[in-house]
């Protein structure tokens, strides 16, 4: 944890209040996001109970399984699923722009200019929080080696129509939620933990209904739940609000808040849903044993009442969830998008509109394990997403940079002095010499290189040293002799507005704005000996969904 | 029967010598090694270093056989530092060697004493060093060179700090290749997590040994069994401690080496811990008990005092190198410290006290370097938790392992309690090796 990020999280401690961590709002958001809060069974972390999902935050679809441990009813909630996302995620894969992609000419090697179809937009997924993440990708792991009836007449247990293709969706989803800044899928807790700093750990931030009591005690729409019944009576501050987001039960001992999911309380399992899924299974084995029409009539109108009640009880634990995930959005909406966020965005909807062209293609699901180059690949991707997100939020927020200016990573100060210099070759360049005046305390070696940015692109200069000759002679001043090095246009006179002027106030950062895209690896039919060899024949051949077990067939 | 037999008859090697000769020992180590590289049939060979145990020595020695057997040689290293090392190193072995110095095109790309070598060639571009007997460059630039026809041979140094999906990005480019790394350091790292290929046997954040030992379980090993830095005070600690699986011995017995100083003690903390590791080899000054920040002010001076006291007590030094005492200067001392920051603070510190040219740097930068004294601020000191990162073996390893006569530890008190109250909890993983096993090979 930064320092800056330890004050602010004492300062919520003190004040009983989270404190901004951002000025910008950081992330994407869609217009219209996705919002998905799943619960699971307990002790089944793949059976899903049912779920709430939607884009319209006053009517979400409400899906659940009256029986989780029913494979039918579990296919029936994957295919409910898949009814909902994949035309919506389908909308936006069919309207595209054109964009322009290198791409490797297979003929003669070279990298040229290939017109492709970009998506305009993307579709977005929001999720209550980290642990929802893990599940939807779960969910894709689950679906996407099934196979349908259609794809496979002699499966034993066929998929409906869509479920693989949902799988696919969701493991892509799950997949690009680990490139850092990435947008496509997002879990509320990160984005409010992101933009606020709260007075408890990163551990219950992850508890959704506590990290939004820090940030808006009132709960914005006075909900029970979060109204303080503490001494005075007056506003609840952030902890108090948190605690009782966490522990406050009612009467009959279920909590006033329940948690984001997708696991559930215990209390709620075992006195509201363990008797409920029993009644459930009752009606339906006295239905089965029905001997005629009207008995058969009278046992399905007590078995459907079984399942409304079920019903009901998955609608009573992810309303609330639902709802903080649309107060969370509507406390980011509040903030004005950072300037890099639409370049970010682009990214993912390169990614987006490339794996909708892989199943276009035809292309098989995603494997079960990347090879060795994927895998090298994504990481390298990965790390160099990370090292732009972090320069691109400083850039963009100054709260961001003040972090990283405490931290000696970056400095702010007003140039008192300039001196143009010309380097020692046979056709003279600009190199200015800046004198920066700055209370930070940037750790600068000798000859490292700053940057600053200059109408949007970075501007390179190398530290000289401290200055000596500063008006009052102090070396202690804080006074920075840099170098201008590039940027000032190709001539001997640097171009104008290229070099800092007397009395400019300037923020040079040591780290790099933009980042140098890594070497390119080998296919993986290249891979070397070191790395086990090219896949061969046994990578080709299409994966199986998992063997079926005893625990499958109950 | 003298001490040292009998000493030597508890080694686990059945036929022990009589007495351990480090010279002949290193010799028939470094032969065995280059037969394996020169005439072997397996496609890789792996060299595991102790600290200091000559593995540079080696490096240089293997590239030059290889040259002279006319095979066509290329070196990895993994910062240009090293590549410039070992370019320097080879010159001044064999100045007629046509030599290739491989670099970027950033601005001073390498060391300008290369500059002054008559064979050395310089480029940017691979192509124009296609001439030369050994090209030599780093891992990130040597992925960016695409060649039609692969190099016969490759030495790859520092393999054990070289990532896997590094190596996946040259590997392409050799036929067969010598890897030579020290397993006690730090591993090398990640900025993003990679737990969704833990366990994979090429999991790009694992260390290139890892996953070419994995893919290529029956490489021939070998290991340096002679350190020629670390005194004897320091190779048994070093080694029972960091290498257990493959231990390794000091090239110098005690009392062939020796720290004095000409100033008596003033009976202050910091004299006394400088006398105790001019005698011992080394000296820890614990400060009370507290928790502190990063860059605790109070360690912080005692560093810098420390170092204030060896230079103004006017220490010499006595070794095999030179029998007479020699001065210690600033620049045979070096600080190491966990963070950047700490580093900065320390240098503040030096600099407050007058002292300039003293090495100060993390653990990260200090890998492979050399001194005569060393002074750690402990990693763990003054923290109220333990993380992954202040608990790597490696990083201790590397702080512990730079000196040839004495390393003074400054530590607040409470280092052992912490221990106890923070248990390692990192997640165990399907398929991944517990670190000192998968350190120690077999």
């Amino acid at each position: 944890m930064s320092l800056i990020t330890t004050l602010a999280r004492l300062e919520a401690v003190r004040s009983g209040h989270a404190q901004p961590a951002a000025t910008v709002r950081h992330r994407h958001l869609s217009d219209r996001p996705l919002v998905f809060v799943p619960l699971i069974t307990a002790g089944e972390a793949g059976a899903p109970l049912g779920a709430l999902v939607g884009t319209d935050r006053d009517a979400p679809h409400l899906l659940a399984v009256p029986q989780p441990r029913d494979r039918d009813l579990r296919f029936a909630f994957l295919a409910e699923l898949a009814g909902i996302v994949l035309p919506h995620v389908e909308a936006y894969a069919d309207s595209v722009e054109a964009a322009e992609r290198s791409e490797t000419d297979p003929e003669t090697g070279k990298r040229v200019k290939v017109e492709v179809d970009l998506c305009a937009d993307a579709a977005q997924l929001v999720v209550p929080s980290r642990a929802g993440i893990d599940f939807v990708r779960l969910l894709g792991r689950s679906m996407r080696f099934r196979r349908t009836a259609e794809q496979d007449p002699e499966t034993p247990h066929p998929a409906p129509p869509r479920v693989p293709l949902l799988g696919r969706w969701l493991t892509h989803y799950g997949e690009r939620a680990r490139v850092p800044g990435s947008s496509l899928l997002l879990a509320m807790t990160d984005l409010l933990g992101r933009h606020w700093a709260s007075g408890q750990s990163t551990l219950e931030d992850q508890h959704l209904g506590a990290l939004l009591a820090w940030i808006a005690p009132d709960g914005g729409h006075g909900d029970e739940g979060y109204r303080d019944d503490g001494p005075g009576g007056g506003a609840p501050t952030g902890a108090q609000a948190a605690r009782r987001a966490e522990l406050a039960r009612d009467a009959a001992g279920q909590l006033l808040c329940p948690p984001a999911g997708p696991a559930t309380d215990p209390a709620f399992d075992n006195k509201l849903l363990a008797p409920a899924i029993e009644r459930y299974d009752r009606a339906r084995t006295a239905l089965a044993a029905a001997e005629d029409g009207l008995e058969a009539d009278d046992r399905l109108g007590a078995l459907t009442a079984a399942e409304r009640e079920i019903r009901a009880l998955v609608e009573s634990r992810t309303r609330p969830t639902w709802d903080a995930v649309w107060r969370g959005l509507d406390l980011l909406r509040a903030l004005p998008a950072g300037a890099h966020v639409d370049e970010r965005w682009t990214r993912d909807r390169w990614s987006f509109t490339s794996h909708r062209d892989r199943i276009l293609a035809g292309e098989p699901p995603q494997p079960r394990r990347d090879d060795a180059v994927t895998a090298a690949n994504k990481l390298a991707t990965r790390e160099r997403e990370q090292a732009r997100l972090e320069a691109q939020e400083a850039l963009d927020d100054p709260l961001v940079m003040a972090g990283r200016r405490l931290s000696g990573e970056a400095f702010a100060g007003e140039v008192v002095d300039v001196v143009m210099a010309y380097s020692e070759s046979r056709r003279p360049s600009p190199r200015p010499l800046v004198t920066v005046r700055t209370d930070d305390r940037p750790h600068l070696a000798e000859r490292a290189k700053v940057y600053r940015a200059l109408n949007g692109k970075p501007q390179t200069a190398e530290y000289v040293g401290p200055a000596l000759s500063s008006p009052d002679g102090d070396p202690d001043d804080g006074t920075v002799l840099l170098r201008i090095t590039d940027k000032m246009g190709r001539g001997k006179e640097p171009e104008p507005g290229s070099v800092p002027e007397k009395g400019d106030l300037l923020c040079f950062t040591l780290f790099e704005h933009e980042q140098r895209g890594g070497a390119k690896l080998p296919d993986p039919e290249q891979t070397p000996w070191t790395h086990g060899g090219p896949p061969g024949e046994t990578a080709a051949a299409a994966e199986a969904a998992d063997a079926q077990t005893e625990e499958d067939v109950l | 029967m003298t001490a040292e037999t009998v000493a030597a008859t508890d080694a686990p090697a059945a036929p022990a010598p009589a007495t351990f000769d480090p010279g002949a020992e290193a010799a028939r180590a470094t032969a065995a090694i280059l037969h394996d590289t020169l005439h072997g049939t397996e496609r890789g060979v792996v060299v595991d270093s102790p600290p200091g145990a000559g593995k540079s020595t080696l490096v240089v020695r293997a590239a030059l056989e290889l040259a002279e057997a006319g095979r066509p040689l290329m070196v990895v290293a993994q910062t240009n530092a090293q590549v410039d090392d070992l370019v320097l190193r080879l010159a001044e072995k064999n100045p007629d060697l046509p030599v290739g110095r491989l670099h970027s095109s950033d601005t001073d790309p390498y060391d300008k004493a290369l500059d002054a070598l008559a064979n050395v060639r310089k480029s940017a571009k691979a192509g124009d060093l296609a001439a030369q007997t050994v090209v030599l460059s780093t891992a990130a630039k040597w992925a960016h060179v695409r060649v039609d026809e692969p190099w016969r041979h490759a030495i790859v140094d520092e393999a054990y700090q070289m990532r896997s999906d590094s190596l996946l990005a040259v590997a392409g480019l050799f036929e067969r290749a010598l890897f030579v790394g020290d397993p006690g350091q730090l591993d090398p790292f990640a900025t993003v997590g990679g737990e969704q290929w833990a366990g994979l046997a090429y999991d790009p954040s694992s260390s290139a040994v890892t996953t070419l030992l994995a893919h290529n379980p029956d490489l021939p090993q070998h290991r340096l069994p002679v350190s020629w830095r670390l005194p004897a005070s320091a190779a048994r600690l070093v080694s029972d401690a960091f290498y257990p699986y493959t231990p390794f011995r000091s090239g110098t017995d005690h009392g062939d080496r020796a720290l004095a100083f000409a100033a008596p003690s003033d009976g202050s903390g910091p004299d006394q811990v400088l006398d105790e590791a001019a005698a011992s080899g080394w000296g820890l000054l614990e400060l009370p008990a507290r928790h502190t920040p990063r860059t605790d002010p109070e360690a912080v001076g005692a560093v810098a005092a420390v170092v204030r006291r060896l230079l103004d007590r006017e220490g010499t030094t006595t070794s095999e190198r030179s029998p007479s005492p020699t001065p210690l200067t600033a620049a045979r001392i070096a600080v190491g410290t966990a963070h950047r920051d700490q580093a900065a603070a320390v240098r503040a510190a030096l600099a407050d006290l007058g002292v300039s040219d003293v090495t100060v740097d993390t653990a990260n930068r200090l890998q492979g370097r050399e001194y005569d004294v060393t002074v750690v601020l402990h990693p763990l000191s003054g923290r109220p938790d333990a993380t992954a990162f202040h608990l790597e073996t490696g990083r201790l390893c590397v702080l512990a392992s730079r000196h040839r006569h004495a390393c003074i530890v400054v530590c607040r008190e409470g280092v052992d309690a912490l221990l106890d109250d923070y248990p390692s909890t990192e997640p165990v993983q399907l398929g991944d090796g517990v670190r000192h096993a998968a350190a120690g090979g077999q």
